[in-house]
C-alpha cells in the first residue's frame, strides 16, 4: 500500500502546450496497492493532466520517441526509465526535443 | 576442411549479454568520481562538470576543425529561439568571454526571424480538402485531417477557422508578435551581441539581388589561416591587455538604435496581409514547411549582406540534420545533400552558411540548457502539434527517432554519412561557377531542359506541349519579342508560371505543384524569374547566330 506522494511534474521545449500552457504542475498522487513508479505516473498524468493529442505524448507505455525524462535533475535512463519508485517530493520533467531547432 | 555430415558437436554460443543499463550506483565513466547525471550514445554516463566540458569540447573542435571562421571576421548567428540555437549563441557567448588563448576570435551579430504572421490563417481561406482520410473519432473531428496544415497556438487553443467556420484568427497575430518578442527582447538584451529582428513580412521588400550568387572566393589554403591567427593575436598584443575581439568591434554599436527602431515598427498590414495569403494558398504542409524555410534563407542573407557578415551560424543539431537528410532524399534534394547537411554551405558564394552544432544530438542540448540554464524562447511553428503523417518531415522525423528508440546508433550512422557526401559540381569543375541556378534554393540546376522526352523530364513539366515545342532555353516572356515557335497555344496566364517553374530544381519544382498559382510570391521572386528568362531568351538568340557565322563550334546547347 503506497502513501499518497507529492511530486513536482514540469513540462518544456513545447510539450506544455498539450497542458494548457502550464509547466509546473505541483501533483498529489493518491495512495494506491501498487507502489508508484513511472509508468503509473505516465498513465495518471495521461488521464489527469493531459489536455489533448494523448499521441504526441505518450505512445504505448511509454513516453513517446523525442521527449526526454528528468528526474531530479538526472536521466531517468540512469534511474531504470520505467521502473523507478517514485519518492515523495521528486521532480519529474518532461522536456520534448520534437520542437524548435 | 569441411567433411560432408560433419558434427557440430559444441552447442552454438549463446547470445553475449546485453550491455549492462547504466545506473546511479556507476561512476561518470570519464573522472570515475562524480555521480552521472546524463546517458550520452549509448550508454556513456557523464557527471555534470564532465558533461559541460564535453559538450563545450566539441563546440569549439567543430570551429577548429574545420578553421573556416577567420580572427576578426564577422559572423551571423541565426537564432530561431529554440533550443538547439539557443544553445548556440550560448556557446558563442561564453567562448567569447574565456581568456585570451582560448577565446572565440570572430565577431558575432545575431538574427531573429519573427515568423508569427506565417502561423495564422485568414478567416475563411483554408484548402478543405475533403477525402479518404476523414477519420470518425471526436479528437479529429475538433482538429481536422492532416493534410490541411494543422497550425497550433500557445495555450492549446484551436482556431475555429480550421472548421470553416467564423474566427476570429486575424486579430490575434499583433497580440502573439508582442508576445513572442517581449519574450525574446530580454534575451537579446543579455546576450550583448549585435541584433535584427526582422519580421518575415520583409520578405516583400526584398530586391532580386538577393537570388544572384556573388562570385565565390577561392578557398583559403591551410598557411592563410594560420598566418590570419598569428597576425591577430600580434594585433591583441600591441593592442594591449583586454582589447576587444577587432577593430570593427567598436563600429557595431552604431546599429543599435536602428534596430530598436524597427523592432518597435510593426510591419505594414498589406505585407502581413500578402504573407498571410500566400502561405493560405499552400496546399501541404511540406510544400508549406519548405517555403517557410526557403524565405526564412533569403532574409538572412539578405541581412548578412546588408551588415557586411561574411559567415553564417545555424543552430542544425545532429538530429536535425540527420531528419534533414532522409527528409531532402524524400523531397527530390539529392543532389544537394552535401551542401544541406554539411559544416559549410557555400553556396551563395559571398556568404557562407555553418553549422557548428552538427556533432550535437537534440538529447545533449536539452540537458545542457537545462543543467545550466541556457534561455531559449518557445516559438509555435506551422507543424506545431501536427500529426504524424501531415509532412513528410513529421514522418521522417517520427520514423528516424522512434528506430533510435531501438537502435541508438541511427541518427549518428546517417550523420557519419552525410559527412562522406562530397560536393562535387555537375559537369565539373570548369562550369561550377556560371552553371545555371535554382532560382529559390539557390543550388546548381540538376535538371536537363532539353531533356524532355524522358520521363524525367515529362513528369516535372506541367505543360507538356510548351516543353515539347522549345527543347532548348525558355518558353517565351510577356511583352517580349516572340521566339521562335514558341507557346503559340498557350494562354498568356500561365507563361509566367511555366517560365519559373523551369528555373527551379527538381525538389523545388514539386514543391511548386502545391501553389495552385505562382502570384502570391514575393515579387523579388517574380521579377528574378523574369529577368532570367529574358537572359537566356537573349543568350538563346546570339548563340544561334554565333552558330551560323562559326564553323568550329561544336553544336552546344
Amino acid at each position: 500500500m503506497a502513501a499518497p506522494l507529492s511530486v513536482e511534474v514540469e513540462f518544456g521545449g513545447g510539450a506544455e502546450l498539450l497542458f494548457d500552457g502550464v509547466k509546473k504542475h505541483q501533483v498529489t498522487l493518491p495512495g494506491q496497492e501498487e507502489p508508484w513508479d513511472i509508468r503509473n505516473l505516465l498513465v495518471w498524468i495521461t488521464k489527469n493532466l493531459l489536455k489533448e493529442r494523448p499521441e504526441l505524448f505518450i505512445q504505448g507505455d511509454s513516453v513517446r520517441p523525442g521527449i526526454l525524462v528528468l528526474i531530479n535533475d538526472a536521466d531517468w535512463e540512469l534511474l531504470g526509465e520505467l521502473d523507478y519508485q517514485l519518492q515523495d517530493q521528486d521532480s519529474v520533467l518532461f522536456i520534448s526535443t520534437l520542437h524548435g531547432g | 576442411m569441411c567433411q560432408v555430415g560433419e558434427d557440430y558437436g559444441e552447442p552454438a554460443p549463446r547470445e553475449p549479454p546485453s550491455a549492462p543499463r547504466p545506473s546511479r550506483e556507476q561512476k561518470c565513466v570519464k573522472c570515475r568520481e562524480a555521480q552521472p547525471v546524463v546517458v550520452i550514445r549509448a550508454g556513456d554516463a557523464f557527471c555534470r562538470g564532465c558533461f559541460k566540458a564535453f559538450y563545450i569540447h566539441k563546440f569549439r573542435a567543430m570551429l577548429g576543425k574545420n578553421r573556416l571562421i577567420f580572427p576578426g571576421e564577422k559572423v551571423l548567428l541565426a537564432w530561431s529561439g529554440g533550443p538547439s540555437s539557443s544553445s548556440m549563441v550560448w556557446q558563442v557567448l561564453e567562448g567569447l568571454s574565456q581568456d585570451s588563448a582560448k577565446r572565440l576570435r570572430f565577431v558575432p551579430g545575431v538574427i531573429f526571424v519573427d515568423g508569427t504572421c506565417a502561423l495564422r490563417l485568414a478567416p475563411g481561406r483554408i484548402p478543405f480538402r475533403k477525402g479518404k482520410r476523414q477519420i470518425s473519432h471526436s479528437s479529429s473531428r475538433k482538429h481536422g485531417p492532416a493534410e490541411r496544415g494543422l497550425e497550433g497556438f500557445p495555450g492549446g487553443r484551436w482556431p475555429h477557422t480550421l472548421l470553416g467556420s467564423t474566427g476570429a484568427a486575424c486579430g490575434r497575430s499583433p497580440e502573439e508578435r508582442a508576445k513572442t518578442l517581449a519574450e525574446v527582447k530580454p534575451i537579446l538584451q543579455a546576450i550583448g551581441f549585435p541584433w535584427h529582428v526582422v519580421a518575415l513580412e520583409e520578405v516583400f521588400s526584398l530586391s532580386p539581388s538577393v537570388l544572384r550568387c556573388s562570385s565565390q572566393e577561392p578557398a583559403a589554403p591551410e598557411e592563410a589561416y594560420k598566418a590570419a591567427v598569428d597576425s591577430f593575436l600580434r594585433q591583441q598584443h600591441v593592442l594591449g591587455a583586454g582589447g576587444g575581439p577587432g577593430p570593427a568591434h567598436g563600429e557595431e554599436q552604431l546599429p543599435q538604435p536602428r534596430n530598436r527602431q524597427s523592432l518597435l515598427r510593426p510591419p505594414a498590414a498589406a505585407q502581413t496581409e500578402a504573407l498571410s495569403h500566400l502561405f493560405c494558398s499552400v496546399r501541404t504542409l511540406t510544400a508549406k514547411e519548405e517555403l517557410l524555410q526557403t524565405l526564412r534563407a533569403h532574409l538572412i542573407l539578405h541581412v548578412a549582406r546588408a551588415h557586411g557578415y561574411s559567415k553564417v551560424m545555424t543552430g542544425d543539431s545532429c538530429t536535425r540534420l540527420a531528419i534533414k537528410l532522409m527528409t531532402n532524399l524524400a523531397l527530390g534534394r539529392g543532389a544537394f545533400l552535401a551542401w544541406d547537411t554539411g559544416f559549410s554551405d557555400e553556396r551563395h558564394g559571398d556568404v557562407v552558411v555553418v553549422r557548428p552544432m552538427r556533432e550535437h544530438t537534440l538529447k545533449e542540448v536539452a540537458f545542457y540548457n537545462r543543467l545550466f540554464s541556457v534561455p531559449s524562447v518557445f516559438t509555435p511553428a506551422v507543424n506545431t502539434k501536427a500529426p504524424e503523417k501531415a509532412s513528410i518531415h513529421r514522418l521522417m522525423e517520427a520514423f528516424i527517432l522512434r528506430l533510435q528508440t531501438q537502435f541508438p546508433s541511427t541518427v549518428s550512422t546517417v550523420y557519419r554519412t552525410s559527412e562522406k557526401l562530397v560536393k562535387a559540381p555537375r559537369d565539373g569543375p570548369a562550369t561550377g561557377d556560371h552553371s545555371p541556378r535554382c532560382l529559390l534554393c539557390m543550388c546548381a540546376l540538376d535538371i536537363d531542359a532539353a531533356d524532355s522526352a524522358t520521363a524525367f523530364g515529362v513528369q516535372t513539366s506541367s505543360h507538356p506541349s510548351q516543353i515539347q515545342l522549345t527543347p532548348q532555353g525558355p518558353c517565351c516572356f510577356p511583352g517580349g519579342p516572340r521566339a521562335q515557335g514558341c507557346c503559340q497555344g498557350a494562354s498568356r496566364r500561365e507563361d509566367p508560371q511555366a517560365c519559373i517553374v523551369e528555373q527551379l530544381c527538381y525538389g523545388c519544382r514539386v514543391n511548386m505543384k502545391d501553389l495552385p498559382s505562382l502570384e502570391p510570391l514575393p515579387q523579388y521572386i517574380l521579377a528574378e524569374a523574369q529577368l532570367r528568362t529574358q537572359r537566356a531568351w537573349v543568350l538563346a538568340e546570339l548563340r544561334d547566330c554565333l552558330i551560323e557565322d562559326s564553323d568550329d563550334e561544336v553544336g552546344q546547347s
